[in-house]
């Protein structure tokens, strides 16, 4: 009978291989994990490829609408020209914009020094500014310069940084914020669950005593009593949205673990004598991943709009950085004059928590066919 | 000659699923007489029942049914579901397997009772009361009036049957169609409530579909039976024509599905395997945390048994005899008290952590092949777990080789070892809970029911190869079933169960020929009744 490991053995079609293909047949789940996972690559590449940093401050360029065509236009090249002018008090006798050059032609009661151009340099407009022409008294003067054209499609916000590149770098936190905190909740979530629940008896009572506890925590005084101790940072939002979250995923697991517990798989691996650590791995948790997964899905857009709501009452990610919830907040404040800053980072947001809830709705679907 | 009232041409179900669709019946022709009781029969998967859901219209939303399915002359397929549910509910009625489900926990009886035939009769609250009541009464529950204002959880299973039934035949209907009815309950009960079934179809003289997997159900109570088998009705006839002479194969193949033979008693001097002396085991129910003190429940009281090595010990009652219960205190597996030892040394005592080592040698098999086996797990992982605890050095390869031998000793392909429970029939998945107990190669194996939840033919292959497998690996059995045929055609020594006490036991013979105890004679009646 030894030749009978040889038998070739068929591959089985597991569970997830079944609900794997019930998701592939919901349009609607499919869509949106390729609209998410559009959003996370160019939330994630994008800032690379933007032409300005995130940081970057024109101050020629506060609260600019959106637009395909490049800055500056016509007339911010005339402002520009006047300003710098102004600035090197010298007389102005015109300019001309020739080749994505500008020519400004200068004049003074006294010969004009060729160092002028750093006045010129000064300015966010112009660069590579230099002497094309002197007059024979030195008295006249024309200054080419480039015209630094540059291209703000979502336009800039009230500090004049621009709009696409904070909101791409903003979805970058969100995103992480979203899946980190998401993933400890889940973490912490369904090893205390599971333990509790499969442990049972004393054991559970005390620890789902010690969620209700901090359920009845209000999670806003929760998390400025935090930012006043360890003041306000990054990883602390992570702590903060996990540390409130796993409660509710301890109690779907706790839940689950108890009914799986009186399954009888459960039973037979007890008569084989597996330790319970071994049933808890090998029987509970792989039996309750189905309904973490969904929860998963749907916890994730719970901690972004968590984020989003912290940052807006100031307790959130700082500036420089920035979330969509500091976006949309900045956004709010600036409805009467530049709207695009905040239908911009809402729009980001909302298909984005749009897309996971599609997902988790067909994953509950693909995972739970009985119930549809 | 009396009319037919449902006749259905060539009807065929199907289904859309992931995998393209699946034909469940392939064009049935069957029709009903006013006063007739039809029996269907079939193995699960068969499509009896989808074929009744189908004339009903309740199948599930992926699938579809083409045919005739008339009534009357009204083609049920093709009307309007208005028109449909002044039909059904009203003039034909169901009764289906789970009466725990389909009564719903929230309304009383009464409540669940008045409305539909309020709705269908058009009556006021006292007159559909009044006919409520004069149900219950029909059905024979005690107190009706009382019982009116009971919630389905305060009943037994075979009392919510009757409420059931009483639900069904309240509009007096032309056509009883009963999915399984009696299958979910104990035989005693079982024998009840087909006689009742029987006395009531007789006096209201109604049409009655018997949808059923089980023969003798079938002799007792059907006037003409369809055989269906993947789909198609294999052949039909009257009862005992059918009975006497079967046609087809498969009919033939599920006539001679009784287990049959007898086991051979070890002798008397066999090496003791277990022994258990007043073996007793409470259970406190609610206690806790700011609640009054617990209530206990003794579910087994004083039961001594002695197993032998090479002997089967069948152990049967009725649900709630605390059969089960007893099996799994034997193991262990249960707090209890009184003396338990297994190859003369004392385990009662024992802890976890010292109970492990002895596991192998004590294993069992569940009733359930559906719940027993852990449904993310391939079947190669679930046979081999056993090793992992008791046999950790072991490699890989080596324990994939011995899942393969395992799973071949239990006739069943090696190469099926990757798949996953889901992907094997009933019979199958009982198969590979067997390799489970005895890759490990006990000593002693507790079979609960392991095969109740199977087909007729499927369980006689269980049978015979638990039978091989005893005799192969000199096994001690401890068989707990409610089903006395199977007992018989297993066991050398049988011990009766009922409230936790046991009433009797024998051998095979003595108790099943002579009986003593009252309540032996009324499972032996309800088992074998011709």
């Amino acid at each position: 009978m030894t030749d009978v490991s040889l038998t070739p053995a068929a591959q089985g079609r597991s569970l997830w291989a079944d609900a794997w293909n019930r998701l592939k047949a919901n349009k609607a789940a499919m869509v949106s994990l390729w609209y998410l996972l559009f959003m996370a690559v160019i939330c994630i590449v994008g800032p690379w490829f933007t032409p300005h940093d995130f940081t970057t401050i024109y101050q020629d360029y506060t609260r600019v609408p959106p637009s395909l065509t490049a800055y500056p236009q016509p007339e911010a090249i005339d402002r520009a020209v006047k300003d710098t002018v102004k600035r090197s008090r010298l007389d102005l006798v015109g300019w001309q914009e020739r080749d994505g050059k500008v020519f400004i032609t200068l004049t003074s009661t006294k010969p004009i020094d060729g160092r002028v151009t750093r006045y010129i340099d000064r300015s966010d407009v112009f660069e590579g500014a230099q002497v094309s022409e002197t007059s024979a008294d030195g008295k006249t003067l024309t200054i080419s310069a480039d015209v630094q054209k540059k291209y703000f499609f979502f336009g800039t916000d009230s500090n004049g940084r621009d709009l696409l590149t904070r909101t791409l770098t903003a979805g970058r936190v969100s995103l992480a914020i979203g899946l980190l905190a998401g993933l400890v909740a889940v973490f912490i979530g369904v090893l205390y669950g599971a333990i509790a629940g499969f442990a049972g008896g004393r054991t559970d009572e005390i620890m789902m005593r010690i969620v209700d506890i901090l359920y009845s925590l209000p999670f806003i005084f929760f998390v400025i009593m935090l930012v006043v101790f360890f003041g306000r940072n990054f990883v602390l939002m992570f702590l903060a949205v996990g540390a409130v979250l796993w409660l509710d995923m301890a109690r779907i697991v706790r839940g689950q673990a108890l009914s799986l517990k009186r399954q009888e798989y459960v039973q037979a691996a007890e008569a084989l004598g597996v330790s319970p650590g071994g049933i808890l791995l090998r029987h509970v948790v792989p039996n309750l991943l189905g309904p973490v997964v969904i929860y998963m899905t749907l916890l994730v857009p719970q901690v972004i709009i968590l984020e989003s709501f912290l940052s807006f009452l100031g307790l959130g990610v700082q500036e420089p950085m920035s979330s969509w919830g500091v976006l949309i907040s900045q956004g709010a404040k600036n409805i009467p004059s530049a709207t695009w800053l905040l239908i911009f980072p809402s729009f980001f947001l909302t298909t984005t928590l749009f897309a996971l809830n599609f997902i988790g709705d067909g994953l509950r679907d693909a995972l739970d066919p009985k119930d549809r | 000659m009396s009319e037919r009232i449902l006749h259905l041409q060539h009807v065929k179900v199907s289904f859309d699923t992931i995998d393209g669709t699946v034909e469940a019946v392939k064009g049935v022709d069957l029709h009903v007489k006013s006063g007739e009781t039809v029996a269907i029969v079939g193995e699960s998967g068969s499509g009896k029942s989808q074929l009744m859901m189908a004339a009903m219209g309740l199948l599930a939303s992926n699938g579809s049914a083409t045919g005739v399915v008339d009534y009357r002359g009204t083609n049920l397929l093709a009307i309007p579901k208005s028109e449909l549910n002044d039909i059904r509910g009203a003039k034909i009625t169901m009764i289906f397997q789970e009466p725990m489900t389909s009564l719903d926990p929230l309304y009383t009886i009464g409540a669940q009772l008045i409305e539909p035939i309020r709705k269908h009769q058009k009556l006021g609250e006292g007159e559909a009361r009044a006919r409520a009541i004069e149900m219950l009464r029909l059905v024979r529950i005690p107190e009706p009036e009382r019982r009116m204002r009971s919630y389905p959880h305060e009943m037994s299973g075979g009392q919510r049957q009757r409420v059931m039934i009483a639900m069904a035949l309240a509009n007096n209907p032309d056509l009883l169609i009963a999915d399984e009815p009696t299958t979910a309950l104990d035989v005693t009960i079982q024998a009840e409530i087909l006689e009742l079934m029987a006395s009531l179809q007789q006096r209201l003289g109604m049409g009655m579909v018997f949808i059923t997997h089980d023969l003798n159900i079938v002799k007792r109570i059907a006037h003409r039976v369809y055989v269906m088998r993947r789909g198609e009705v294999v052949e039909e006839g009257e009862t005992a024509d059918l009975f006497a002479n079967p046609k087809h194969p498969y009919t033939k193949a599920l006539l001679e599905a009784e287990p049959t033979g007898r086991k051979l008693p070890v002798a008397p001097n066999a090496r003791k395997m277990i022994d258990a002396t007043d073996v007793r085991v409470t259970f406190r129910l609610g206690g806790g945390f700011m609640s009054d003190p617990p209530l206990e429940l003794r579910a087994v009281d004083r039961v001594s048994m002695t197993l032998r090595e090479g002997q089967t010990i069948g152990i049967v009652g009725e649900s709630g005899s605390g059969k089960s219960t007893f099996a799994r205190a034997v193991l262990r597996l249960l707090p209890s008290e009184g003396a338990i030892t297994f190859e003369n040394r004392s385990i009662q005592g024992l802890t976890r952590e010292q109970m492990r080592p002895l596991r192998r040698e004590l294993q069992i098999v569940l009733q359930d092949p559906f719940g027993s086996l852990s449904p993310r797990m391939t079947a190669g992982q679930i046979v081999t777990e056993g090793l992992l605890v008791h046999e950790p050095s072991i490699s890989r390869a080596e324990r994939d080789r011995r899942a393969a031998q395992a799973l071949e000793e239990v006739q069943l392909d090696p190469a099926l070892r990757n798949r996953y429970p889901h992907e094997f029939s009933g019979g199958q998945r009982q198969r590979i809970a067997i390799a489970r107990a005895i890759i490990l190669k006990p000593k002693v194996v507790v079979l609960d029911e392991p095969t109740s939840a199977l087909d007729r033919q499927v369980q006689k292959q269980i049978v015979d190869l638990l039978r091989d497998l005893q005799q192969v690996h000199r096994l001690s059995y401890l068989f707990i079933s409610h089903d006395l045929a199977v007992v018989r055609a297993m066991a050398d020594h049988i011990m009766v169960m009922k409230d936790g006490r046991m009433v009797e036991q024998g051998t095979p013979d003595e108790v099943m020929e002579h009986p003593r105890e009252d309540y032996t004679r009324r499972l032996m009646a309800a088992a074998f009744a011709e």
